[in-house]
């Protein structure tokens, strides 16, 4: 398959037509080749083909502010393979990116995705990646994704980890975050298993910096025999930081899930509170939408759904 | 208006553990009317709309239900939907990530955005403002009384229960409130509301006084009102009925 058609390919298996904007920056990745790349003023990116992967530096330069989020692309359409992905991303002070990422393993039967990746945000910049996982009925697919991400003073850094379609396979997050003074992380994983599937996610802040916040959110759903084991450690060292944890699991049939929130606060003047609800799916949330009419099934769905969706700004 | 009876409880006699919550009840509710259950706090008002949805925890009991002539016994709650029955919960639940839009269409006839929107006006919310937020801990629970009466409006329910509709809500909603029972009542749906509220008890057309499970008054707003206010309010034997009011 040329080039083209392999984009093609790419895309057409996440429902999505090509990036064509001359004003997008985006990134295609197949297997360890790079199929496309399109830049725009002030996001570079070098790359380079590995045996098994990609090499990557991502750098955006200070006061760049990217207009239009940029878009990668990675996957790899045949049944077995590997692909490994070493990124160094790195947003100058007071620079401004947002990546929306897809993976895609459309038919795998035995594929290794691996992703390590060292990320640092640098004073006052903001940097949104929003990463979408696409898999296919067989579950034959091992996801390892590692970032260690250090933000600067009054950086910014949000990121929503999904995957909702497709089987999950195995997968395993492992996530590290540094906050310095007055900066904000968000973090967030939505996942949905079902089948043997096996989700392990550790996600961890250190809220060094006066007035640093954090939340680190996991949204999971697992059913038949799936399993999840979640860790969230969130440690505030510092006067004014605030932090928050949030775990909410929906179990259903023979899965399992747990929880285990760690919150450390080294600082008299520093705050951190965890929330964590794991079990079947709320009762009175499940009446009220079945005294509208809706059977136990279609209602759970419904639930699972919300639960699963990207997170609302609410004002 | 039409006349008969669609909804009626016979004798019903149900325990809460050792507590006996409903005592041999028995209410006849007319369609197209406007009812209340009225009664201090404990009297059982809110188990009884409970037991008539049928909600987990309130399905054995004593007695029968009867709504457009039929059993309701054995019937899980979907089904009782299905059949015209709803419930306003006194504190609504909430909904990580749910859009109001989905909450509302989701038992709606005619799942559309122009109905959602419609039914968010009518409860006095600017649809612009609240379809695509979460129905979630990030609105009020006054909002999403309003929320949850919108969903109940798309519904087009034959009975909607409305248990303790002004509580948490301040009086401008409160106002909104009233006006969708009053546009619940023009297209002819029958509305039970629960409450121990002078204010929401005046805006039905009869009413029931239960104490402790049991029947004591019924009859026109303004009686049961009066007998509300004379005899239950300054009452020292709350939930102990005086055997010789029973059914005056």
């Amino acid at each position: 398959m040329n080039k083209n058609k392999l984009i093609d390919a790419l895309y057409e298996s996440i429902g999505e037509a090509c990036v064509t904007e001359s004003d997008v920056a985006h990134i295609e990745i197949h297997s360890n080749k790079v199929l496309g790349l399109h830049l725009v003023p002030g996001f570079e990116v070098e790359a380079e083909e590995l045996s098994d992967g990609i090499r990557a530096t991502v750098t955006v330069r200070k006061h760049q502010k990217i207009e239009k989020p940029v878009r990668i692309c990675f996957g790899l359409l045949e049944e077995t393979g590997i692909q490994k992905i070493y990124m160094n991303i790195r947003l100058e002070d007071y620079s401004r990116v947002a990546i929306l990422s897809s993976c895609t393993f459309p038919n795998a039967v035995d594929v290794l995705h691996a992703m390590d990746a060292e990320i640092e945000i640098g004073k006052g910049a903001e940097y949104i990646y929003l990463e979408r996982h696409v898999h296919g009925r067989e579950g034959g697919v091992t996801v390892i994704p590692k970032a260690k991400v250090v933000l600067g003073e009054e950086a910014r850094f949000r990121t929503d980890f999904e995957l909702i379609k497709g089987r999950v396979g195995k997968i395993d997050i492992d996530y590290d975050a540094e906050c310095n003074s007055h900066s904000i992380l968000d973090m967030a994983a939505r996942i949905s298993g079902s089948g043997d599937d096996h989700i392990k996610i550790h996600e961890k802040a250190n809220l060094k910096g006066e007035g640093a916040h954090g939340v680190l959110r996991t949204n999971i759903a697992v059913r038949e025999e799936a399993r999840a084991e979640i860790k969230n450690t969130l440690i505030a060292s510092a006067p004014f930081a605030r932090g928050h944890v949030d775990c909410k699991e929906i179990v259903q049939d023979r899965a399992i899930a747990t929880a285990i929130p760690i919150v450390e606060v080294h600082h008299p003047k520093a705050h951190v509170t965890h929330e964590a609800s794991i079990g079947s799916v709320d009762s009175k949330q499940l009446e009220t939408l079945m005294s509208r009419g809706l059977s136990e099934d279609d209602a759970t769905h419904l639930i699972i759904e919300g639960l699963l969706s990207p997170n609302r700004q609410n004002p | 208006m039409t006349t008969g009876v669609i909804l009626e409880t016979r004798d019903i006699l149900l325990y809460l553990g050792e507590k006996r919550i409903l005592d041999n009840l028995s209410l006849e509710f007319w369609p197209g009317h406007v009812h209340a259950v009225v009664g201090p706090n404990g009297a059982g008002k809110s188990t009884l709309a409970d037991t008539i949805m049928g909600l987990s925890g309130y399905t054995k009991f004593e007695g029968d239900i009867l709504f457009e002539g039929k059993s309701l016994k054995g019937l899980p709650i979907d089904e009782r939907a299905r059949k015209g029955i709803t419930l306003a919960w006194q504190e609504p639940a909430r909904y990580e990530g749910l859009t109001v839009e989905s909450f509302i269409n989701a038992g709606a006839k005619e799942k559309s955005r122009e109905a959602s929107s419609r039914a968010l006006d009518l409860v006095g919310l600017n649809p612009d403002e609240y379809l695509e937020r979460a129905v979630d801990r990030t609105l009020s629970g006054g909002e999403r009384k309003r929320i949850e009466l919108a969903s109940i409006l798309t519904m087009e329910p034959k009975l909607v229960m409305m248990d303790e509709p002004d509580s948490g809500i301040d009086v401008e909603a409160l106002e909104k409130i009233f006006d969708a029972i009053q546009f619940l009542k023009k297209k002819g749906t029958t509305v039970l509301l629960i409450t121990h509220s002078a204010t929401v008890l005046e805006k039905a057309d009869h009413a029931f006084l239960i104490c402790c499970g049991q029947l004591v008054k019924k009859g026109p707003v303004d009686k049961i009102m009066q007998y509300f206010g004379e005899k239950c309010i300054p009452c020292d034997h709350k939930n102990e009925p005086d055997p010789e009011q029973i059914n005056e």
